[in-house]
């Protein structure tokens, strides 16, 4: 297994306030690592760390050989890294089919149609709805959009930014289980952001526990699950 | 209906106090400029009658209205506004001039470079929705560039019109650069405040643009090397073509050309829509995160959207130059941005057909009622308050996806949020 994604030492201001605190990380390709903590931990600030939106202070990320943490975000965003952000943030006037295009944006237009066709055949709702407006989706298809728009430029490495926030707990599960198979068929190696630190580190095959900008805890998912700590603090705790 | 009678009552006497002493007791001056009252009890008496017999009308009206299942909206069927009245408007627009009447053919030049004006900015505000309260500033940028290269260095109309645009572009870009981190009501002030700046600095650099007194004898535009003066040489207009030298073939030719322009605004920004970087526009509108989250260069896709909009406003400025033969400050005030922007915001953002129809409503209404002259501003303000109350999203709010996959779906305005396109 070749490492496609490796943080040494990262830190992250927002203006006085440090978010990151000298964050070591590695994702191997055609793994799924999650990251869980609690709210205000970091979590989101990472992920949009490696995509350089704020970029990173000191240290450096490593992506398939190259340090990219001096890019500007959409040259970041051109080496096959994908962001679902947090929150979704489809466009909202604009259809499903547009909403997808946008995902392409940039490539060239014959290989956008066959991965929207890859996207349709994994998410068919979205087929159903493809003329609508995104934002009369419900959220879980607004979900699905986002992971699709995301697919769109064909990514070696995809950051899902919390993909079951606000979801009712049967549609999330549909969500982890369209990761599951992604990953599986195609060997794309998925960032996970989580709340739902349970179905995150069952799905995922390692895990970091993110407390105050700083890693605390890894190992395997199965690992992760059963130490007591991570019970007390995510599982029993209440989320 | 005694609640409907007390509510006319109410109306009555709120139109009894507003045009009571508005109306009804206009000052008049006397004999040795004495001024004296006329009071016109008989006219307010008729406003008031107005307002209370057609308040109680409207009241018992929607009283007695039943319930009616939504139409299912006219967004699905094939005769849809875009597709009627665009024809239509453009064959109006084509032989309008034929009519031959000169008050007409100005009329039309100016509501045609309105028009012009809110395609322009359109593209701004409409589609990557940074709203821009400085729009004017490009439009005095296009038309100083026009007079004063003519002026120093002899150039013609034709030559110096891509030159104009492209100057608006380049203050555009520079507009765009400071502003780039700002969005809504604060980008709204620095653009507003731009415009300010464009025009104080206009006023002031007198060497240059000659201060208040502005910059006269601006060269008409020729065909080809026609002048349309009104002598009957060969190189005239009138003198080629054997026809009986007229006013009107400028006028009719002016016209065409602001015309043409306004289509060539129209084509482009149509056309850029449904490319990559339109789209991109219309993304960066609805949300900016998303749109860095998918690599899209936020920077360039707002700079473009400034650059271009500013190029056509520089455009219809070098065409008002030559139009008018002579500019001063004084014809870039706030006043034109805001009107404009109302054309677009009346029209419903993002909607072409939608911006040439309220630049006819709005410019051509204006004409229209010129004859009314003090309750000309009352009418039209009233006006403007009724669109925005009856359809908040503009006279044309629906909105086509730019690209689908066999038939467009069109959307139709009650499915779209307020005041986007």
């Amino acid at each position: 297994m070749s490492v496609l994604l490796e943080l040494q030492g990262v830190t992250a201001f927002y203006g006085a306030i440090q978010a990151l605190k000298g964050i070591d990380l590695v994702v191997n390709e055609g793994e799924i690592v999650t990251l869980i903590g609690a709210n205000g931990a970091g979590k989101s600030t990472l992920m949009m760390t490696i995509c350089g939106t704020p970029a990173a202070r000191d240290g450096r990320i490593i992506y398939d050989g190259t340090d990219i943490h001096a890019m500007p975000t959409h040259e970041i965003m051109r080496r096959r890294i994908a962001q679902s952000p947090e929150g979704r943030r489809i466009f909202a006037r604009m259809s499903v089919y547009e909403n997808l295009l946008m995902g392409a944006h940039g490539g060239d237009q014959v290989a956008a149609a066959q991965t929207m066709e890859q996207v349709f055949v994994m998410f068919p709702r979205l087929k159903e709805r493809r003329d609508q407006r995104g934002g009369t989706l419900s959220g879980g298809e607004q979900q699905m959009l986002a992971i699709g728009r995301a697919l769109m430029s064909r990514p070696r490495l995809l950051l899902l930014d919390e993909p079951s926030l606000g979801l009712a707990p049967l549609v999330s599960k549909a969500i982890f289980a369209a990761i599951k198979a992604l990953n599986r068929t195609t060997g794309l190696t998925v960032l996970l952001v989580e709340q739902n630190a349970v179905q995150a580190l069952k799905l995922a095959h390692r895990g970091y526990v993110l407390v105050n900008g700083a890693i605390t805890m890894q190992g395997t998912g199965a690992e992760l699950l059963a130490r007591p700590e991570i019970r007390a603090a995510y599982l029993e705790g209440g989320h | 209906m005694i609640k409907a009678l007390k509510d006319a009552g109410i109306s009555a006497l709120i139109a009894l106090g507003i045009f009571g002493a508005m109306v009804g007791l206009p000052s008049v001056v006397g004999e040795g400029g004495k001024l004296s009252l006329d009071p016109q009890p008989w006219t307010v008496a008729i406003i008031v009658a107005v307002v209370f017999i057609g308040r109680l009308g409207m009241v018992l009206w929607q009283a007695n209205r039943k319930p009616r299942v939504k139409a299912k909206s006219a967004a699905h069927s094939k005769y849809t506004i875009s597709n009627v009245a665009g024809p239509l408007l453009l064959i109006v627009a084509v032989v309008l001039p034929m009519a031959g009447d000169r008050y007409l053919i100005d009329v039309g030049v100016l509501v045609m470079t309105y028009v012009m004006l809110g395609w322009g900015l359109n593209i701004v505000v409409g589609l990557a929705g940074l709203l821009d309260l400085g729009y004017v500033a490009f439009y005095a940028v296009g038309a100083y560039s026009y007079a004063l290269l003519a002026q120093t260095f002899g150039l013609g109309f034709w030559t110096c019109l891509p030159l104009a645009g492209l100057l608006a572009a380049f203050w555009g870009m520079l507009l765009g650069f400071p502003v780039l981190r700002l969005r809504g009501d604060y980008l709204a002030i620095v653009t507003l405040a731009f415009g300010e700046i464009i025009r104080v600095v206009l006023l002031n650099w007198t060497q240059l643009t000659g201060g208040p007194n502005g910059i006269s004898g601006i060269p008409r535009p020729t065909l080809f090397g026609l002048k349309f003066t009104l002598g009957d040489g060969p190189d005239t207009f009138a003198g080629f073509f054997h026809l009986t030298p007229s006013v009107t073939y400028r006028v009719a030719f002016l016209y065409y050309v602001i015309f043409g322009l306004a289509l060539l605004t129209n084509w482009v920004s149509s056309r850029l829509r449904r490319l990559p970087l339109g789209r991109a526009w219309e993304a960066l509108r609805e949300d900016e995160i998303a749109c860095r989250a998918l690599g899209i260069n936020v920077t360039t896709t707002k700079l473009t959207a400034f650059a271009i909009g500013a190029c056509f406003g520089g455009f219809a400025g070098a065409f008002f130059a030559t139009r008018q033969a002579f500019i001063s400050p004084e014809s870039f005030t706030f006043i034109e941005s805001a009107i404009v922007l109302a054309v677009v915001v009346l029209g419903g953002l993002g909607s072409q057909i939608g911006v040439a129809l309220a630049a006819i409503v709005m410019i051509g209404g204006g004409e229209v009622f010129r004859d009314f002259n003090e309750y000309r501003m009352l009418i039209f303000g009233l006006a403007l308050v009724v669109v925005m109350v009856v359809r908040p999203r503009g006279l044309v709010s629906g909105r086509t996806p730019s690209v689908s996959l066999g038939k467009g779906v069109h959307i139709a305005a009650d499915m779209m949020s307020q005041g986007h396109g």
